[in-house]
């Protein structure tokens, strides 16, 4: 049970800054999502809180402690690693009993926790087995029993969910929120996936080039994006981003269309649509021609452009839609309320 | 996934194969009968006859007390060396993982005693330790330490056991250090944060990793030690003080070539071959069992 507090955390290698001051209050039994595309920096924060990279500027406290300088040991935290960095020498039993070993616990406690863990888990099979005897999943619990097992503070993952197949992957995601909100140990998880991070998240960090875009609830994100970026990154499929002019309530796109925005300002924006908020409407300002249909059966996913714009454009309809490829044209419009507006220079949100 | 290849006829896997077979047949397989067959004979002084024994080569041999002290003398001896040569390429290797500038200098600065031929070695060795002007008996010598290891039996055992050793250290240093950097990252840093420090990490997830190279480098320097440290016994010691460094493969040469009893001499490589072979078929067999693979 710990709170965890990064205070304009900064990594340097050598002169490349790839963290840029990120600073966050995680409150005790919070599930953390720190999302964002390969090369982020994603990793190197996370690791930063577990002390395996140094801390080049800032601070970071476990508990109200600075732990800056001290080693991972000493910060009472578990880590489960995306390649599960099992020992491959030992049994299932032998790994999770590791750490209780140093910690110089009695067998007999040793022999409880492994239990209590391997029972959790449904591991008591596999107890006797190696590593390599155990399929993918079975490994990754054997990871996050290794970390359970001595009730840490703070438990970080590290994609710990990328080396598995789609299904398994949902499975264990649901499992592991399980395990977590049950346990109420305090979270940092690291992933690519915009998925797992709207289903997993109290609240997410949206990392982008060593900057935190935004930090908020999934709902949060998805429906007050702060920065293009977040926008863009968050929501499946992802946001269109079409340029604009406001004028007066009005946004006039680079095609001539003419949408009623919330917005009184005078300026060049950067208009964000979520390919699920676009209405069918007859009378719609937003001319779409279709060049491609994807039918998911709950919805249909359509790929094309508008009228006099290069740019792609997608949209989402619920239902089952037949569309003739290239031909068809569709009008849509759009409630002022889901329109996003940014900052066309800094990318910032503007309402 | 495992590649087999097949092949159709007979021709041109023989031919692929003959030249390694040719290789065996002349220098291995070869000399081996041979020895095997002069065992069994004694020839005269003169070398102008033989004459057929049996086994009583062997017989001698083995109720010969300087034999048995040989065998003996090669235990210790190929032990010391094995010790003496992994430990420290070990501990070296081991340093220069943890470096991140710079390891690639090292690196090179400690593979060169290994290009130093065994008998350049030994006289490198010899002049250092010199009892007249060697420049470590000398300071040795002010500090009070009368160094004289063609006296002194366990001081003559200490330089050739080092003089093997030396360039050897460099050879299991490159197989540790290969070793060392396969091992994954992120296992060592799971073991940090389960809570093992350095040395615990190293003797209870770091070594067990390098078992297999320990495996294979224990077995290539115990034959090291009983075939290949000829040269520096034979430059540094020739054998003595008395026996005191003559090793089983050196009674070979000085029985056969400096006493001319071929014969024996035989004997003593056939018995040589079995030992050696024996030890290695040991090795496999049980030290394996405790490696992780």
């Amino acid at each position: 049970m710990a709170q965890v507090h990064l205070e304009n955390v900064k990594k340097r290698f050598g002169s490349t800054q790839v963290i840029h001051g990120v600073s966050v209050d995680i409150e005790d039994g919070e599930f953390i999502v720190i999302v964002g595309p390969s090369g982020c920096g994603k990793s190197t924060l996370l690791r930063m809180v577990g002390g395996l990279e140094s801390v080049s500027e800032g601070e970071v406290r476990i508990n109200n402690v600075r732990v800056n300088e001290k080693e991972p040991m000493d910060r009472d935290i578990a880590m489960v690693f995306q390649n599960y960095a099992l020992y491959p020498h030992m049994s299932v039993r032998q790994n999770m009993a590791y750490s209780l070993k140093i910690a110089k616990l009695s067998k007999d406690e040793i022999e409880v926790k492994v239990a209590e863990a391997a029972r959790m888990l449904q591991l008591e099979d596999y107890l006797d087995r190696k590593p390599k005897e155990l399929s993918g999943g079975q490994r990754q619990r054997v990871a996050m029993g290794r970390a359970i097992v001595r009730k840490p503070s703070v438990f970080l993952f590290d994609e710990p969910l990328s080396n598995l197949d789609a299904k398994l992957r949902v499975q264990m995601r649901l499992e592991i929120k399980e395990l977590q909100a049950k346990l109420g140990i305090t979270s940092l998880y690291v992933t690519h996936d915009q998925v797992e991070a709207m289903t997993m998240a109290d609240r997410m960090i949206v990392m982008n080039a060593g900057f935190a875009e935004q930090v908020g609830t999934p709902l949060d994100v998805y429906e007050q994006p702060q920065t293009l970026f977040a926008a863009q990154f968050i929501g499946s499929p992802s946001m269109n981003i079409l340029t604009a002019q406001l004028n007066g309530g009005h946004a006039t796109l680079t095609n001539g269309a003419v949408l009623p925005v919330d917005s009184a300002l005078d300026v060049a924006v950067r208009v964000g649509i979520r390919p699920e908020h676009l209405i069918t409407d007859p009378d719609g300002p937003l001319h779409f021609t279709v060049s491609l249909a994807e039918p998911l059966g709950a919805n249909t996913l359509l790929h094309g452009k508008l009228q006099g714009s290069d740019d792609a454009f997608t949209a989402n309809l619920p239902g089952i839609h037949r569309f003739d490829a290239g031909t068809e044209t569709l009008r849509f419009s759009i409630d002022p309320d889901n329109i996003h507006l940014f900052d066309a220079q800094g990318g910032n949100r503007l309402n | 996934m495992e590649k087999r290849v097949t092949f159709n006829g007979w021709l041109l896997p023989f031919c692929l194969i003959f030249p390694q077979i040719l290789i065996s047949a002349v220098f291995f397989f070869y000399p081996a009968g041979q020895a095997v067959w002069q065992s069994l004979f004694i020839p005269d002084p003169f070398g102008l006859s033989t004459q057929f024994v049996g086994l009583e080569n062997f017989e001698y041999l083995l109720s010969d007390k300087f034999y048995r002290a040989s065998f003996a003398t090669t235990a210790l001896f190929s032990t010391l060396v094995t010790v003496v040569s992994m430990v420290p390429a070990l501990f070296l290797a081991v340093l220069a993982d943890r470096l991140i500038k710079g390891a690639s200098t090292y690196r090179t600065l400690l593979i060169w005693p290994y290009a130093v031929a065994p008998a350049i070695a030994g006289v490198l060795w010899l002049f250092m330790f010199n009892t007249r002007v060697g420049v470590v008996s000398w300071y040795l010598g002010q500090l009070g330490y009368d160094w004289n290891h063609v006296l002194n039996e366990t001081e003559a055992m200490g330089l050739v056991v080092v003089s093997s050793a030396w360039g050897r250290i460099s050879y299991n240093f490159l197989f540790f250090f290969a070793a060392l950097q396969a091992v994954p990252r992120s296992v060592i840093e799971a073991a940090a944060i389960d809570g093992a420090r350095f040395w615990r990490r190293f003797f209870t997830i770091v070594l067990p990793l390098l078992s297999p190279t320990t495996f294979f480098l224990l077995v290539v320097n115990i034959v090291y030690a009983f075939f290949e440290t000829f040269g520096v016994i034979h430059t540094i010691t020739a054998g003595g003080p008395q026996q005191a460094t003559t090793i089983l493969v050196y009674k070979v040469f000085k029985d056969g070539f400096v006493g001319q009893d071929l014969g024996s001499s035989a004997a003593q490589s056939v018995i040589l071959l079995v030992v050696v072979g024996t030890l290695t078929v040991l090795q496999f067999k049980f030290v394996e069992k405790k490696v992780h693979y």
